[in-house]
């Protein structure tokens, strides 16, 4: 029984699908959203990873590492802005999250 | 044989986690189904021969990111019950998506590993025994993708400083130690001479 790329590829289309799905039904919680970006996000390290054991080139694992720099970036500055959007507002509705437009 | 039954427990436990993340009624639970799944990922990592970034999965998600996340959910009083309200109106058109994106990249996956059937698919770690794969992973990244490292280090950076400069607040009513102004207090300012004439202030108690 020999695990080929093609394995590594649909685990990672399914966590960018739970990924995608999550941001459509959880339309409210950012915090939800913020996750569900982080999953998308994995997957599409593990498809870089995947391709770059099966190709025998380190370049993507390279480009990983980067993805990853920058996820963890986002997080940060997302959780941050949740923050200071909660203690403007009081809550964390997204619908009326317009109301930043000034 | 054992790397196979690794391979679908691992992902089965992954693509299980990450549907929890989103199912979830709590959020805390969503952020520990997030630890769980980051892990499992960090285990397919290994068995793909990427021994160093499965590694750095875990230390820098499940031991910043998913604490940074449980930390704002703790911090932030939210009736998430509420927030939950408009699960079941969102499903159908959600579902659909999903279903079409995931048959989308099913369709491109099988094209492409068919596509590159001819080419020699072996994993990085049976290439060169000698080199480990951060060893390996070192060996370009501080000379070939120097640059890159050096400009993910000012992402971070400025990531860093964007996080700092939104949260900072100043408060009033909030007495904090200023040592400047201490330091450069002239006695001008602290010491005042008061002329008393002579007998003033005697006779106040009798």
């Amino acid at each position: 029984m020999q695990i080929g790329l093609e394995h590594y590829l649909f685990v990672a289309a399914a966590l960018f699908t739970i990924g995608v799905f999550g941001i459509f039904v959880n339309r409210k919680n950012v915090i939800i959203i913020l996750m569900s970006i982080e999953l998308v996000l994995l997957s599409v390290n593990l498809n870089l990873v995947a391709f770059s054991s099966f190709l025998n080139d380190l370049q993507g694992q390279i480009f990983a590492m980067i993805v990853l720099t920058v996820a963890a970036a986002e997080a940060a500055v997302g959780l941050a802005i949740l923050v200071t959007y909660f203690r403007n507002r009081g809550d964390i509705a997204v619908e009326d999250i317009n109301m930043m437009k000034g | 044989m054992i790397a196979a039954i690794a391979f679908y427990a691992l992902a089965a436990i992954a693509i299980l986690s990450a549907f929890c993340v989103i199912a979830a009624r709590n959020p805390v639970h969503s952020v520990l189904f997030l630890i769980l799944t980051f892990f499992s990922a960090a285990g397919l990592f290994v068995l793909l021969g990427a021994e160093f970034l499965a590694m750095l999965l875990v230390v820098v998600y499940v031991g910043a990111v998913a604490v940074l996340f449980l930390f704002v959910v703790m911090m932030l009083d939210v009736d998430f019950a509420e927030l939950k309200s408009g699960f079941l109106s969102y499903l159908p058109l959600g579902a659909l998506v999903a279903l079409a994106m995931f048959a989308e990249l099913g369709l491109v996956s099988s094209a492409a590993v068919q596509a590159g059937q001819g080419r020699a698919a072996i994993p990085l770690s049976d290439v060169d025994p000698g080199v480990t794969n951060a060893e390996a992973i070192g060996r370009v990244l501080y000379t070939d993708y120097l640059v890159v490292f050096q400009l993910a280090g000012m992402v971070l950076f400025l990531a860093m400083i964007g996080a700092i400069v939104l949260t900072l607040r100043e408060r009033p009513g909030v007495r904090r130690q200023d040592v400047s102004a201490q330091v450069g207090r002239r006695r001008s300012e602290g010491v005042e001479l008061k002329d008393v004439k002579p007998g003033q202030g005697l006779g106040v108690e009798g």
